[in-house]
């Protein structure tokens, strides 16, 4: 079946003649005519994708494009500027919205001849790590649909999981790419920290955010970084001269040499015990193919959570300021003067976790609380960078879970915010320190859910972690899986 | 009584001005910075704030605010870097100003004024960069407001004075030294109307003698150079009023109403802002390299201090004629191009600072807008010292060079404005004047000196101005003496 097919396979039976991009395109949109009724992954179709297909097909069969997205459908998170659909980060304040600009990840894409299917789902301003936060309800999880996804990237996970697109991209600024591939079985990777230009993400946390690949393996995900990596004149923040080629990477499985670092800490209490089975269980595979595995002790990361959320909502309080009901988006009925038009407007229009994390991150910034809150945050960021650079002096990557359990039961999760904060500690580090990270499958628990772990590796280690994430993916069908999708009734 | 003109107070002064820089494209994005464009035509999804956006520094703001720092003798912040400060108005659409807090670019300046008490410096404590933002237009008839973002973005900076001035006189010092020197390094238009350039007083006054300093007030909105010094003479005498009548001086910022003469409360501290200020993440950390640093450094022209010193030194003119001239770049420019021309210094300065600024003044331009050039200004004064024309034709020749560039050689030949010292032309004229006159003669052989004077002006009348004044004074005393 087509919607069960990597991206690499696609490509390959679009140059075989099997099938043309226009085809797979209907194809998806005909997966998702059937299942976004059940799994709610997209907030917007591109009603354009089967058109803008059949124009690739006409490029690729004049020559003009090439490469590994030729033609593939690909779904876009809903924080990525396009001008030909609506942008809203699910929220109500965006209603409507459409930018006046393409983000620069976009452009790549569609350079490359990718076929946008749409916008998916996510939680409200990418605050949430469920999709439940979502203004347009809820996105369900394939492999159960009384689980939830996982977040941010919630909806361009299920999207891929429910064979209603091949590939996304998601964002990661706290484990948004990371989390949701471990709760829907599948590969993403969270790019160092200005490898992929970030013009056109709305931003939450903007030291934090990355745009980075989501899709059944690691090959697809390596594939898809590599056309949106690299440096842009319109992000200060991106590196200049970067640029990534994974085809060593992908065509060798000889771990021989690699020391690799397994926190002992991260293991243990607080982590459900079949994850950390199923990391340990990795970790042998690993070992079989070559590669050296040292148990050590990862300090600080009792600290990570909290600086995390003290530093993006301190930046979120101040991104998301420009939204007031003015300009774009929501704008209220009726209001009394200018400030009483700001207050409508975002009470209106925000919902209740982004105005938590607005409310946290003026707090920690305002005048008599900034040193004791964000000053201190910084302090604690940096420390945790010394860590991970020492660690990294040692190992050539650390294997960690990606989160302390599989993926949640929908409404059991925003009654106690700080629970779902927590369920956070495995992923923020990567996101304080600016590092890449790889997620991908590693087992299923008893109840059937998948479970993920996660590589890290140093700055720009793009290439050494793929390299590790396939060596694997070549010994283990873990990414193979797929779930039994249920029917709208 | 002492104090500040005999008040028994003193007054401490700083000021907060801000300059928009000349640079083509705005602080951020490719967007021109021209000013009155046409209601947001010069806007872009990144000035305007679109959902996503970031922001891409424009080196050549970088580079004018180096320039800026070293030429008023600041420490240049070679790892700066950007803050946000954070708040909701309609005229920024960001909901943030992206400026500077933490690790300006320039600290630790000083510009020299000069003083009735002599020269004085007046310490910069900080410049930063940031971006301007859009400008409210409230329409009276649909009583809406709209928002014209074209000036989002345009590039300013901020120079932030010590409180060392006392007096208005002082402020205008300041200014003026400010503004030639922002000329002179071309960075900024310096037009106080066009607001490109806006100057923020914080004042505050205190018994003679009182060690601490009084509460401080913040005076926006003056557009002019004479409204400044009205508004500060207004405050003065508004804080030292309440503070004699037992009341106390609020901190709060108020506005100045120029045409009413009045001040008047906008905002106390309490309703002040909690700007949030935190590092903006959007931009890369600022590194200026030594190399780079020095670069700027020999970009940096004579300055209005040297190049008055160097008048004085060099052509010997008197230091007040030094300090008019190097006031205005322009103005010293076409004085040192008319004296390589081959014009007399001080003929060319009597001329400049005499002539030149006071049609400038008439007609309320700057020195920046003069277009003739100085070839046809060294033209004139040659005809003068070489006794072709005399002074008083010079100076009406030269309202026609200031107005429309014209050759003085040619239109002093056309019109026949030669001046007139043929012995034979000007006996004639002269006795012709004693025979008009006999009561003047009279009166000037009986011993009134003044009817000489009245004299020599009916000659000169008489030859329509072309006479040559020496001689017709010492003609007429041989014949009447």
């Amino acid at each position: 079946m087509i919607q069960y097919e990597t991206a690499a396979a696609l490509r390959q039976a679009c140059i075989d003649g099997q099938t043309t991009a226009q085809a797979q395109t209907e194809a998806y949109l005909a997966q998702i005519a059937k299942y976004d009724g059940v799994y709610h992954c997209y907030n917007t179709l591109n009603e354009k994708a089967a058109e803008q297909a059949a124009a690739v097909d006409a490029k690729l069969a004049a020559g003009e494009i090439a490469g590994p997205l030729a033609g593939v459908p690909v779904a876009i998170k809903d924080n990525l500027a396009t001008q030909e659909m609506t942008t809203t980060c699910s929220s109500k304040i965006l209603e409507g919205f459409i930018s006046p600009y393409d983000a620069t990840v976009v452009q790549k894409l569609q350079a490359a001849g990718a076929i946008i299917l749409g916008k998916t789902n996510m939680d409200e301003f990418a605050m949430g790590s469920t999709t439940e936060t979502s203004y347009t309800g809820a996105t369900k999880n394939p492999w159960n649909a009384g689980h939830v996804p996982g977040g941010s990237s919630g909806g361009s996970a299920a999207a891929v999981a429910a064979g209603e697109a091949p590939l996304a991209l998601g964002s990661d600024t706290g484990g948004s790419i990371r989390q949701p591939c471990a709760y829907c079985g599948l590969t993403g990777i969270k790019p160092t920290y200005g490898a992929v230009s970030r013009y056109g993400l709305l931003a939450y946390g903007s030291s934090l955010d990355q745009i980075g690949p989501m899709a059944y393996t690691v090959e697809d995900c390596a594939n898809l970084l590599q056309v949106i990596a690299g440096y842009d004149e319109k992000d200060s923040t991106s590196t200049q001269g970067l640029s990534f080629d994974f085809t060593n990477a992908l065509q060798n499985d000889d771990l021989r040499g690699k020391k690799l670092g397994l926190p002992k800490n991260y293991l243990g209490e607080g982590l459900d015990p079949e994850i950390e089975q199923a990391v340990r269980a990795a970790c042998e595979q690993l070992a079989a193919l070559g590669a050296e595995i040292v148990e050590f002790e990862m300090p600080m990361i009792e600290y990570a959570v909290p600086a995390y959320y003290i530093i993006a909502c301190a930046e979120a309080s101040s991104n998301l300021s420009r939204y007031d009901g003015i300009k774009y988006g929501y704008h209220p009925e009726s209001f009394a003067d200018l400030e009483d038009l700001y207050l409508t407007a975002r009470s209106q229009g925000f919902g209740p976790e982004v105005k938590r994390r607005i409310m946290l991150g003026t707090f920690a910034l305002s005048s008599g609380y900034y040193d004791a809150y964000y000053q201190k945050a910084l302090k604690v960021r940096a420390l945790i960078k010394q860590k991970f650079d020492k660690a990294f002096a040692e190992y050539d990557a650390i294997v960690s879970p990606v989160a302390p359990t599989t993926a949640p039961k929908l409404n059991e999760s925003l009654s106690d915010p700080l629970a779902m904060y927590l369920s956070d500690i495995y992923t923020v580090s990567v996101n304080l320190v600016g590092i890449p990270a790889v997620s991908l499958p590693c087992g299923f628990s008893a109840a059937g859910l998948p479970i993920g772990m996660q590589l890290l590796g140093r700055n720009f280690a793009e290439e050494g972690l793929v390299n590790l994430a396939q060596a694997y993916q070549m010994h283990t069908d873990w990414h193979a899986k797929r779930p039994v999708l249920k029917e709208a009734e | 009584m002492s104090g500040y003109k005999n008040t028994g107070y003193e007054v401490v002064i700083g000021l907060e001005v801000h300059v928009e820089l000349n640079t083509a494209t705005k602080i951020f994005c490719n967007c021109s910075t021209e000013f009155g464009a046409a209601p947001n035509t010069h806007v872009c999804p990144v000035c305007s704030g679109m959902p996503g956006v970031l922001p891409v520094l424009n080196k050549g703001v970088l580079q004018r605010a180096v320039a800026v720092g070293l030429a008023t003798n600041c420490t240049i912040t070679q790892k700066c870097k950007f803050d946000r400060k954070n708040y909701f108005y309609p005229d920024l659409p960001k909901a943030f100003q992206t400026s500077q807090l933490y690790l300006p670019i320039c600290r630790n300046g000083y510009l020299e004024i000069a003083t009735a008490e002599g020269a004085k410096k007046v310490r910069i404590h900080e410049i930063h960069m940031e971006e301007d933002a859009g400008k409210l237009n409230h329409e009276a008839q649909s009583g809406s407001t709209l928002i014209d973002f074209n000036r989002c973005g345009v590039p300013l900076l901020e120079i932030v004075s010590e409180p060392d001035m006392t007096c208005a006189d002082d402020v205008l010092a300041y200014l003026e030294k400010l503004k030639s020197t922002l000329e002179y390094l071309n960075v900024s238009d310096c037009k106080m109307q066009e607001g490109s350039m806006r100057a923020d007083v914080n004042l505050s006054v205190r018994r003679v003698g009182d060690a601490e300093l009084g509460t401080r007030t913040e005076t926006k909105n003056m557009n002019s150079f004479k409204a400044i010094a009205r508004a500060i003479e207004y405050e003065i005498f508004r804080q030292i009023e309440l503070l004699e009548d037992g009341g106390q001086v609020l901190q709060e910022t108020r506005r100045w109403d120029d045409e009413r003469g009045v001040g008047y409360a906008m905002r106390s501290k309490e309703n002040a802002h909690d700007y949030r200020y935190f590092p903006e993440p959007d931009l890369a950390p600022i590194n200026i390299s030594d190399e780079w640093l020095e670069e700027i450094r020999g970009t940096i022209p004579e300055l209005p201090d040297q190049k008055q010193a160097r008048y004085v030194a060099d052509y010997k003119l008197s230091d007040y004629d030094a300090a008019q001239l190097t006031r205005y770049r322009k103005l010293a420019e076409i004085f040192e191009s008319a004296v390589q021309l081959g014009a007399a210094p001080k003929e060319a300065a009597n001329l400049l600072i005499g002539d030149c600024l006071r049609l400038l003044n008439a007609e309320g331009k700057e020195a920046a807008d003069l277009t003739f050039e100085p070839k046809n200004l060294a033209e004139l004064l040659k005809l003068v010292a070489a006794g072709t024309i005399n002074k008083t034709t010079a100076k009406a020749v030269f309202e026609l060079i200031y107005a429309d560039n014209i050759d003085p050689v040619a239109y002093v030949k056309e019109n026949g404005l030669e001046m007139v010292s043929d012995d034979g032309a000007l006996d004639a004229m002269i006795d012709e004047v004693i025979a008009a006159n006999p009561k003047s003669v009279a009166d000037y052989q009986g011993g009134k000196k003044a009817a000489l004077g009245f004299l020599v002006g009916q000659i000169m009348k008489a030859s329509k101005g072309k006479a040559d004044a020496g001689k017709v004074n010492a003609k007429l005393r041989e014949k009447l003496d």
